[in-house]
């Protein structure tokens, strides 16, 4: 935590152009997109650990485990997120599912999103402590 | 043994050496962890030499312990323990945060500190690596400064050493000037508006000159012993949270005005009052006035009572603080004769920057202004600070004087009860007439003279942490808000607003569900929190070496005093009441006629070594 109140959850964008499969060298590639969900898929077996899928996210939000050394990319629990459910269970409705369809680009506008946690609690700060914050 | 990470960390910092502690299976069934373990502990090491050891000396030890339940039950907290400054006995302190989890998953259940460090340090703990560093540059800066400097320090180091992720900020714990300089009143704080308030183990940490703690774990958190049992019960827990209407709402920020004036048990100018109508300090009015986020929780905690207060303008601009929340708006607001919102606030923001407990030093504070009021203190002796009940400004400038411990704040530093002691010899008049406080203990902003209040005539004089609010004692023993049931919430370590929904039957399956212990409710009761609230009472009665609570249980000479205004006008505590209800207790938790375990519930217990060194020192 940086700011009090101001702990940003740390989450993939789901851009719809994908620069983290673009940048995975291995072929095939490691990194591949679910047709039916949008969401990124690892493969295990040929991810070679190399970062190079941290370093091209807007919001390095990929990371790699800390036993298996794989990288780890959100695959929306394959269409049915349990953040987004624990979320509405408390009912505080930050977190809703927009729909996926291929070629829509539905999901454009949630390219604003990705973004480093310090990058956006440095934002936020001048909102909500009405002066901005060096974080 | 499911539900522990395993191991616990000893940190000597005399010679910087870090060595592993396990304990036994056995010894965590008995005493669970946290407040328990914590006694446990400092009982095994000091509890011979207990009215010897200093608390502000090298001699001490301070834990950060976390508990079984801590991660799993919904609000983990870290309990933070010691040989307490303020009653010279064991208090079970905890913060909320996300502290106590990253040190699970970094593999630990607790800290033992011991020693002093040579300059000014901190510790860094990621994952199996810890590490001792210096701390100069962050010495003497407040909380805010000092958390964003640290935080900023290690993630940026961090991210250019391990490429393996983008590192958050670590979690932290650390202490403003206020635990530097040892002031009694001192917290441990965390994340800029939290503290471990009671039992001054800010001072504790200022003696080891360890400024902070900074923990991240990557790895998971510990196997629970039955995984299905333990969904089911967190659901229904999660899911009584979440029905809770006040709390989500309003934390407990609606108590400032209604706790005043429903009740009738709010400190109103340092206990003269304890009722007042000032509808400005209504939750309304926080709400409009100064919260700028509705809703903010500490990890996994579906409840969210937390509310984030800053103001944005007039006078006070620039105070951040959270709710605030009940105790902190009587103590930093009623109790001083502040009734507006961003006063309140501003001067919240004041004494968690210099790393105060909002309870202990509102107490001292009130209390000044008391003796101002009865021209016992004149504004000389106060370096010109002119102390008038509701003003913000000056009630500030004093409590800097006594984190910096400047001219009269060097004797304030001491807390109210130290503090008072020392003034009466000065003044050759009883000055703890004014000292609200049991045992070194500044009372909770719960008062007991209304009677309609949660509190009990002896819930304070006869409870093993004395003033303290979250850790009552309270008859019959078998009650969701008694001392026994608190324990599990401080040895588990999770937090009691979540606890409020449920009965502790349930809290008590959620145990067994995660360790595989299989605790009774009878054994519960009558065995293990038996236990731990007897070797906290023995350590509070040995107490030592510069204070010891020879006319034990007494409450404040205040609460004896009728209530002069609001519907309760004339209402007091009676003297017969209070000792008819102690022998109960007395009778109930096994202690005698003077208020010390006897030895057969010693022996009963197991507990033979204390019952030696009670016979020594106190019997």
């Amino acid at each position: 935590m940086l700011a009090p109140g101001l702990e940003i959850p740390h989450l993939c964008a789901q851009c719809d152009d994908y620069p983290c499969v673009a940048s995975c060298p291995t072929k095939p590639k490691a990194l591949s997109v679910d047709i039916k969900t949008g969401a990124v898929k690892v493969d295990e077996k040929l991810c070679t650990s190399c970062r190079r899928c941290i370093d091209a996210c807007p919001g390095r939000v990929p990371f790699l485990h800390p036993t298996t050394r794989k990288s780890v990319i959100c695959d929306l629990c394959n269409g049915d997120p349990q953040c987004v459910k624990a979320c509405q269970k408390a009912k505080f409705d930050c977190l809703s599912l927009a729909s996926y369809e291929k070629g829509q680009g539905e999901a454009l506008f949630h390219k604003v999103y990705a973004k480093s946690p310090k990058a956006i609690t440095e934002g936020l700060s001048q909102l909500i402590f009405s002066e901005r914050m060096e974080m | 043994m499911r539900g522990y990470a395993g191991k616990f960390l000893e940190i000597g910092l005399d010679e910087e050496k870090t060595k592993d502690v396990k304990f036994d299976e056995s010894v965590l069934r008995r005493y669970i962890g946290g407040r328990g373990l914590a006694a446990k502990i400092l009982w095994d090491r000091l509890g011979e030499k207990w009215d010897q050891v200093d608390p502000l000396g090298p001699e001490n030890i301070l834990l950060f312990l976390t508990g079984p339940m801590t991660g799993f039950y919904p609000g983990g907290r870290l309990c933070i323990s010691g040989k307490s400054p303020q009653s010279n006995g064991i208090t079970g302190s905890t913060i909320a945060g996300e502290f106590p989890i990253d040190l699970k998953c970094a593999g630990y259940d607790g800290l033992i500190v011991t020693g002093v460090a040579k300059k000014p340090a901190y510790i860094l703990i990621k994952d199996s690596k810890v590490e001792i560093r210096d701390a100069r540059h962050v010495w003497g800066k407040d909380g805010k400064e000092t958390s964003l400097t640290l935080s900023k320090e290690v993630r940026d180091e961090w991210n250019k050493k391990f490429r393996d992720r983008e590192w958050r900020e670590p979690s932290m714990v650390y202490i403003g000037p206020a635990g530097e300089n040892r002031c009694r009143a001192a917290g441990v704080q965390g994340k800029w508006v939290h503290g471990a308030g009671y039992g001054g183990y800010g001072a504790v940490m200022g003696s080891k000159k360890l400024k902070a703690v900074l923990v991240r774990g990557t790895g998971p958190l510990p196997d629970v012993h039955d995984q299905t049992k333990f969904l089911e019960l967190l659901n229904k827990v999660e899911e009584a949270c979440i029905g809770n209407e006040a709390m989500p709402r309003w934390g407990t920020g609606y108590a400032g005005y209604s706790v005043g004036n429903n009740t009738s048990s709010e400190p109103v100018r340092n206990w003269q009052e304890e009722w007042h109508d000032e509808r400005s300090f209504g939750v309304d009015q926080f709400e409009s006035r100064v919260w700028v986020k509705r809703y903010w929780a500490d990890f996994g905690c579906p409840t969210g009572c937390e509310k984030l207060s800053v103001v944005r303008v007039g006078e006070f601009r620039g105070a951040i603080t959270d709710n605030p929340d009940y105790e902190t708006q009587a103590y930093c607001g009623t109790n001083l004769g502040v009734f507006t919102p961003e006063a309140n606030v501003y001067i919240n923001s004041c004494i968690e920057d210099l790393g105060f407990c909002g309870i202990q030093v509102g107490n001292t504070l009130g209390f000044a202004a008391e003796l101002y009021q009865r021209g016992i203190l004149t504004k000389k002796e106060l370096d010109g600070v002119d102390l008038r009940w509701g003003d913000a400004k000056e009630f500030a400038k004093l409590a800097r004087m006594i984190a910096f411990r400047k001219g009269v704040g060097d004797i304030l530093a001491e807390g109210t009860y130290r503090a008072a002691v020392k003034l009466s010899n000065k003044k050759g008049k009883d000055l703890l007439t004014y000292a609200i406080q049991e045992k070194g203990i500044s009372i909770g902003a719960h008062g007991i003279r209304s009677g309609l209040d949660y509190p009990q005539l002896i819930s304070y004089a006869c409870s093993s942490q004395g003033g303290d609010h979250t850790s009552v004692a309270y008859l019959p023993i078998i009650h969701p808000m008694s001392e026994h049931s608190i324990i599990l919430r401080d040895s588990g370590v999770y937090c009691w607003f979540n606890a409020f929904p449920v009965t502790p039957q349930i809290e008590i399956d959620f145990l067994n569900a995660i360790t595989g212990f299989s605790i009774s409710q009878d054994e519960w009761y009558n065995k293990i929190a038996m236990e731990i609230i007897q070797i906290q009472r023995a350590a509070l009665l040995i107490g030592g070496p510069d204070a010891r609570w020879t006319e034990a249980d007494r409450n404040p000479p205040r609460f004896y005093e009728p209530l002069p205004t609001g519907p309760c006008k004339g209402k007091a505590a009676d003297k017969k009441e209070v000792e008819k209800m102690k022998a109960e207790y007395y009778k109930a938790v096994g202690w005698d006629r003077k208020g010390i375990p006897t030895t057969r519930m010693l022996k009963k217990l197991g507990l033979e070594d204390v019952d030696k060194v009670l016979k020594k020192k106190v019997k």
